[in-house]
């Protein structure tokens, strides 16, 4: 194992994220700021509770897993799609290094740049609604397994973009709106039954609804059924990349 | 002496079935300076690229200090640098850290006194706090050579090395070239500037169309494939070769001013001797007398035609 390469990477890919430390905190702090204004303060003063917890609150965990995820999917893929845009990947392919440090390093950092935002907004939350969180132990492993699941899969992405509009089409088209339908900001059971079962294959539902029973207590799903779509993703995630380092794909001629 | 960089066979067939290595073998010494001669799309490129891991090859085998490239790369990369043709850099990246980060890449432990004294050489010390995106080409490449050469390679790869670079600086990693030649670094650079590889190889690799066509110490190639011509300029114009001359095969000028005389440099005798004497037997007055050796190009160029026809 070639652990000064995996360092290297990291180092590297940390340094390029304390760089531009302003504007990587301060954008995911500033939309949650404003979810809060918008979602917490003028929607749910009229909707006051949702089983038994503030709206304010309610929304907390969801917010969070929206800014880990693309958060994630966008450092790692970016960072792994630089070298390839502007061709230093030559030096990372001519190194003594095999896929797994490779992916250690750069999946590594871009989760650890997004378990920082998380923890981020985390605090910010806290300046505008009273928190409780039950379960700190299970809110910790959702949320480092969420960093590095979606970080796998944005290096994924990263890897498969052959340019720029690309790197942004999955976050914008599939995240998003999946984020958004998962029950970020409502619970499941609000739905129209028909709505209910057909948000039960959007895969975001569980990680959202494990991540708020850490907080309260409460969830759609049964926490271990969470448990298994995160790490069923993850295990997905890693075994794609190993194929594409075996294969070469969009990498090796 | 002992090869460092053995290669048998290697084949490479892209996915449009373009075949860039037709079964190249080839056997690098410890120590020397190989250049790599060929026109562009020869297959320079891709068998350095094949023997650093950066395409996979289609068949064959190859060796870097008896580690195979593929079961043992580990070993086999970490005695390799390589600098690429394009000159890829992050631009946002000091110096000094982007060429930190590619001796951590190889698995060295940090050397500060080492990356100095590799930076001082290629005379970047001055700039190890720039960007690179800050400086200029030749400085750009010159960072690449300090990349490849941080870890402390055995082998150097060097794929064209001088492209786009202006005379002086050109001279400069010669100089440098040579330098790390003396370290005891094994040296491959492509190149398909001629007189770089007469000035600083010590064997000529000719590649054409992904086959060597040949390998050869430079020197021995000038002898056996060089010509010398001798050129004779004489006081007063005549208007034929004399007839005593003819066994000659001379060449004479429309001005009826030079004679031109051919002959192989690598043959027994050359000619010149009796040649002068019946020059002098005919009543010619030489005003000077003038020998040219034809360049590695004309060898190389009357190769690949060769080989095209």
């Amino acid at each position: 194992m070639n652990l000064r390469a995996v360092r290297a990477i990291y180092v590297h890919e940390m340094k390029r994220f304390f760089r531009t430390l302003m504007e990587s905190l301060l954008s995911p702090v500033i939309s949650t700021s404003l979810y809060f204004v918008v979602f917490g303060a003028a929607i749910g003063s009229r909707i006051d509770q949702v089983e038994g917890v503030s709206y304010g609150a309610f929304i907390v965990p969801g917010l969070i897993m929206l800014s880990v995820m693309t958060q994630g999917i966008s450092n790692a893929s970016f960072g792994i799609y630089f070298p390839k845009f502007i061709g230093t990947i030559y030096e990372l392919l001519s190194a003594p290094v095999n896929f797994f440090e490779i992916v250690l390093g750069y999946v590594g950092a871009a989760a650890t740049k997004s378990l920082m935002i998380g923890v981020v907004i985390l605090f910010t939350a806290g300046f505008f609604v009273e928190l409780e969180v039950r379960h700190p132990l299970a809110m910790l492993a959702f949320l480092v397994l969420t960093c590095l699941s979606f970080s796998l899969f944005g290096f994924i992405i990263g890897i498969w973009a052959e340019n720029f509009q690309q790197l942004q089409v999955i976050p914008l088209l599939v995240i998003t709106p999946l984020v958004f339908l998962g029950g970020s900001f409502y619970s499941i059971s609000m739905l129209p039954p028909v709505w209910q079962t057909i948000t039960l294959f959007n895969p975001v539902v569980y990680l959202v609804s494990g991540f708020r029973w850490s907080f309260f207590g409460q969830a759609d799903v049964p926490v271990g059924l969470s448990l298994l779509a995160i790490a069923g993703f993850t295990a997905l995630c890693l075994f794609l990349v190993w194929l594409i380092f075996k294969t070469g794909y969009r990498i090796k001629a | 002496m002992a090869s460092i960089v053995a290669v048998k066979d290697l084949q490479k067939v892209y996915g449009d079935g373009f075949e860039a290595l037709k079964g190249v073998s080839l056997s690098i010494r410890k120590g020397e300076i190989l250049a790599l001669l060929g026109p562009n799309g020869a297959g320079k490129t891709t068998l350095i690229s094949a023997l650093c891991g950066i395409t996979t090859p289609s068949g064959g085998q190859a060796t870097i200090g008896g580690h195979d490239i593929l079961s043992e790369y580990r070993a086999a990369r970490a005695m390799v640098g390589l600098v690429p043709q394009e000159v890829s850099l992050e631009p946002f990246e000091k110096v000094i850290n982007t060429v930190r980060f590619s001796r951590g890449l190889f698995g060295r432990p940090r050397d500060d006194a080492f990356l100095e004294q590799t930076l001082r050489e290629l005379s970047l010390w001055d700039k190890r706090n720039n960007l690179t995106k800050e400086l200029s080409g030749g400085m750009k490449r010159r960072v690449l050579i300090a990349k490849a050469l941080c870890h402390e390679p055995q082998v150097l790869f060097l794929d064209e090395p001088t492209a786009g670079v202006d005379v002086e600086l050109r001279r400069d990693m010669w100089r440098t070239i040579e330098g790390l030649r003396q370290k005891g670094v094994t040296i491959i650079l492509t190149t398909h500037y001629i007189e770089e590889a007469e000035a600083i190889a010590d064997r000529i690799a000719v590649i054409n169309r992904g086959e060597i066509l040949l390998i050869e110490e430079k020197g021995a190639l000038m002898t056996r494939m060089g010509r010398k011509s001798l050129r004779i300029e004489l006081d007063d114009p005549i208007d034929a070769v004399p007839a005593a001359l003819a066994a000659y095969d001379l060449e004479l000028s429309p001005d009826g001013h030079f004679l031109s005389y051919h002959y192989k440099t690598g043959g027994e005798g050359t000619g010149i001797t009796r040649l002068l004497q019946a020059l002098a037997q005919a009543g010619l007055s030489l005003r000077d007398i003038h020998t040219s050796q034809s360049s590695l190009e004309e060898i190389f160029v009357g190769l690949v035609r060769e080989d095209a026809a």
